[in-house]
């Protein structure tokens, strides 16, 4: 594969650096160099006592957990369960997880708006309307970690099926059976250790999803951390760009780690 | 659901390896088939019906017809629609052509640390959209950003709240994802195959034109159309960037569900969701068999 270096792949890479960079320079220049100011920190240092930093960080963090959870408990049993003994709903399962990827995320959320409408029109007497004003709690919006979840599928379906493709589950399963363990005692301890990489790889990638997602949450009216930049945006340009900058290394310290502690950071990709 | 497995353990040991593992299996996988018509089902559904149904202003009578479809298909939606489609193609074509050779410089290097920091790098990129990537490029190429400031951009005619602006940041993404799709399929061209054509008298661009290119084709397709559905369906970039400057069917569609709508045009909105579903529908019918391709060059 070796060959010799070229003016053509200098000229490729460093067009490339150029392009990608020079953004990342330039808003950390626009954040520290203010006019009529000088070198200052002042935009970093005013982040943390800005209202609704807090509050909006927290509700993406308590989404995220919340959609991670949900997720791999909902996958995690069925994924299993195809390699092991329904191998017929493996297509079935591998549709379903891919269709929200034909849904993009602002007709997702029309029509999740238009079914949110049916509370107050039609269900208002029933005990079904109890349930529409409990996920739409501002405090936390658990109907946005229905509609993550969705999001989520295609790319969890992705991390765990190439991370039980690299490993024999029915060998695992029926070694740990023979030695007499029960089948949720095969699972946690047998199976599960061995997909760590494709957990950590599934959970990073909903992590990052729900920290960066605003079209659902702003179309619905909820304040999670995007949505939060967004909105000082309007008033304080300089702020909002070290937010972002911030945000974009926190993004770029996750997927490191993630590559580090040996999952295939390139499973990221498959974003539509 | 351990409740399942757990009492799939009481089967005599003899006659239950089947039975013991096809019990839990269709049952493990229902919990997530019922949670998927229920939170991407019923708003699916209610997309369709909304985006059917009329309703008659005097009467307030709801009926079924076509009226939606039609009106999401004329005049200032309709610009949105196709603005949505010219900038979603030419923005996947500049990031396909340049891609590739982008890739292919990554992919060949002798240095592993480059390579493995540059996938890196395209993994973090191709995830880089939304909010943090408009307001980067705003403070570089905005009208106060540093770049505008310091080259006079502005008096050149530059404006980055524009078709070409978009472009440019939409690149930002694009780009890495393309080098993401296509990396395996370099990976799986065979130094062979280079050596074979050089052999055989072939210059370098003789061997790109007829081996290399032909290979690749269904996979750079592929990413093509995974591109265009990339860009298709981003929102929150362009509602950072534009506001409304650039007719975008997401900006459209954000709108009318706020509320910006006429009188008795309320379901324009799921009207136009589903066109840009149907769009995203054909993208896709058109990526998996390309997909599947590629993937044969790749198992060989």
């Amino acid at each position: 594969m070796a060959r010799r270096l070229n003016p053509w792949r200098w000229v490729v890479l460093g067009l490339a650096a150029l392009y990608f960079l020079v953004p990342l320079a330039a808003s950390v220049i626009f954040t520290v160099d203010v006019p009529g100011q000088g070198i200052t920190f002042d935009a970093y240092s005013q982040i943390v006592s800005t209202d609704g930093f807090g509050s909006s960080l927290l509700l993406s963090l308590e989404l995220a957990a919340a959609t991670i959870a949900l997720v791999l408990l909902l996958m995690v049993p069925a994924m299993v369960a195809l390699r092991l003994g329904a191998p017929r709903l493996r297509p079935v399962v591998e549709v379903v997880c891919s269709l929200p990827l034909v849904v993009p995320p602002i007709a997702f959320v029309a029509g999740i708006a238009t079914v949110l409408k049916w509370g107050p029109d039609y269900l208002s007497r029933t005990p079904l309307f109890e349930t529409f004003v409990a996920i739409q709690n501002p405090s936390f919006p658990f109907v946005l970690v229905l509609a993550y979840v969705v999001m989520a599928l295609p790319f969890v379906y992705r991390a765990l099926d190439s991370g039980l493709r690299a490993i024999d589950v029915r060998t695992l399963v029926e070694a740990a059976r023979s030695c007499g363990a029960a089948w949720p005692q095969a699972l946690v301890r047998a199976v599960l250790p061995n997909l760590r990489g494709a957990l950590l790889n599934a959970s990073f990638l909903t992590l990052a999803l729900v920290l960066g997602e605003f079209t659902v949450a702003q179309l619905l009216g909820f304040t999670p951390f995007a949505v939060w930049i967004y909105s000082v945006g309007g008033s304080q340009a300089q702020l909002s760009v070290a937010v972002s900058v911030l945000s974009l290394l926190v993004t770029w310290a996750l997927l490191l780690t993630l590559a580090g502690l040996g999952g295939r950071t390139r499973t990221a990709s498959s974003r539509g | 659901m351990t409740a399942t497995l757990t009492g799939v353990d009481v089967a005599p040991p003899l006659t239950s390896v089947k039975r013991r593992r096809r019990v839990p299996g269709w049952l493990a996988v229902v919990p997530l088939l019922v949670f998927v018509a229920v939170a991407f089902g019923v708003p699916a559904i209610a997309m369709l019906n909304g985006a059917f149904s009329v309703k008659n202003q005097t009467t307030g009578a709801t009926s079924y017809s076509s009226a939606n479809l039609t009106t999401s298909l004329q005049g200032a939606y309709l610009t949105a629609l196709l603005g949505s489609i010219k900038l979603s193609a030419v923005s996947a074509g500049i990031g396909t052509v340049l891609g590739l050779p982008l890739a292919q410089v990554v992919v060949t290097s002798r240095f592993r640390a480059l390579r493995e920091a540059a996938l890196t790098a395209s993994g973090v990129l191709a995830n880089f959209g939304g909010i943090p990537l408009a307001f980067a490029f705003v403070a570089t190429l905005g009208n106060a950003g540093v770049l505008t400031k310091h080259l006079g951009l502005t008096a050149k005619g530059w404006d980055l709240y524009s078709f070409w602006g978009l472009v440019i940041v939409y690149l930002y993404f694009l780009i890495p994802l393309m080098v993401l799709t296509i990396t395996p399929a370099l990976e799986g061209l065979r130094s062979q195959w280079r050596e074979a054509a050089q052999n055989n008298g072939a210059t370098a661009l003789q061997y790109w034109r007829h081996v290399a290119l032909p290979v690749l084709l269904p996979s750079l397709l592929g990413g093509f159309v995974l591109l265009f559905g990339s860009a298709f369906a981003a929102y929150a970039t362009a509602a950072a960037m534009v506001g409304s400057s650039v007719p975008l069917v997401t900006l459209q569609i954000a709108d009318a569900i706020s509320g910006n709508v006429l009188v008795g045009q309320e379901n324009v909105a799921l009207a136009l969701s589903l066109d840009m579903v149907l769009v995203a529908g054909l993208v896709m019918a058109v990526y998996l068999p390309l997909q599947r391709r590629s993937a044969r060059w790749l198992d060989a």
